[in-house]
């Protein structure tokens, strides 16, 4: 079976030479391990954590920490083609249940906030009792 | 049908994977320049819309993982309802005061720095993660990291069988199906009575 890629675009390029250049890239490219998504996983894991610690609005921390929620699921996701079965789909799934829950009540709070203090910054948030 | 079982055996085949490597660091290259737009960006929109180019993303690395299900629960739930939520939000709350603020907390440096910390715990991990899963001085890895081929086509008929059961037997994960259910239950009570005017 052909790679769709590299033959759409060495069917594009024809005989060149430059067709061949693009095969031989193909060849030559390492096959993506688990190691590869544990990587991006890991990038877009310290995004979150920047963005949870350094930014002062709400909406954007809880953005980060979806960031963070699927920085895991991808290591989940990628560790379940390692064994060969499904259960790191399955919590992947109960991951994204939870990030739905979690986004549903902190943005609940955040619109109650909201309606008593007339900000959305985290370092306002700094009252037990107004 | 074991899914365990079937999606181990007979598709390591000498079959050519059908998303190339390119996919990859395409997907991979547009999910973290996205995410490092969601967290620099000083209009929550912007924000939201960098979120959701990173979530279809990943949800693309999903697929090419053998993840079809995922996937689509990726892009339906995520990007389709938890941004909504969010946009709505950000529509609710006025974004005219937040976005002349000052973005960054007092003590960013030390955030930035406990970040660093992690980063450097992350690449060591990795590091050494590699020599375990090709080990260059035995040749045998203590993890082996086979590029495995699930079955695709049923992929969502074996995550229903792990999480509704088969022949009327429960399925490994059906209590906990259950309890989420009970989760988003709470969830959707606790954000209702959050959100009323008076309590």
């Amino acid at each position: 079976m052909a790679q769709p890629f590299t033959a759409a675009v060495t069917g594009f390029l024809g005989k060149s030479a430059l067709a061949a250049e693009v095969r031989q890239l193909e060849a030559n490219m390492v096959p993506i391990t688990t190691l590869h998504y544990l990587v991006v996983a890991a990038a877009l894991f310290v995004l979150g954590v920047i963005g949870v610690l350094t930014r002062r609005n709400v909406v954007i921390v809880l953005m980060s920490i979806e960031l963070i929620l699927n920085a895991v699921n991808l290591n989940l996701v990628a560790f379940s083609r390692m064994w060969g079965n499904l259960h790191g789909q399955l919590f992947a799934i109960f991951i994204v249940v939870d990030a739905a829950a979690e986004a549903a009540v902190g943005l609940g709070i955040l619109i109650a906030f909201f309606k008593n203090k007339e900000t959305i910054n985290v370092d306002e948030i700094d009252l037990l009792k107004w | 049908m074991n899914p365990a079982m079937t999606t181990n055996s007979a598709l390591n085949s000498g079959m050519a994977p059908v998303a190339t490597p390119w996919f990859f660091y395409v997907l991979a290259g547009l999910a973290v320049a996205s995410g490092l737009a969601v967290i620099t960006r000083r209009n929550a929109v912007h924000s939201a819309l960098a979120l959701i180019v990173t979530l279809l993303s990943v949800a693309g690395l999903y697929l090419m993982l053998y993840a079809p299900f995922v996937a689509g629960v990726q892009i339906i739930v995520y990007a389709g309802g938890i941004m909504v939520l969010f946009l709505f939000v950000i529509m609710l709350v006025n974004i005219e005061r937040a976005t002349k603020d000052r973005q960054f907390n007092r003590i960013w440096p030390v955030g930035l720095a406990a970040a660093c910390a992690l980063l450097a715990l992350f690449v060591s991990v990795i590091v050494k993660g590699k020599a375990l899963l090709n080990d260059p001085m035995t040749g045998k890895a203590l993890w082996p990291d086979p590029v495995n081929r699930l079955a695709e086509s049923s992929n969502t008929q074996q995550v229903a069988a792990l999480l509704y059961g088969e022949g009327g037997r429960m399925g490994q994960y059906t209590f906990a199906f259950e309890i989420a259910s009970l989760l988003l239950l709470v969830a959707i009570l606790g954000a209702v009575i959050m959100t009323k005017k008076k309590i």
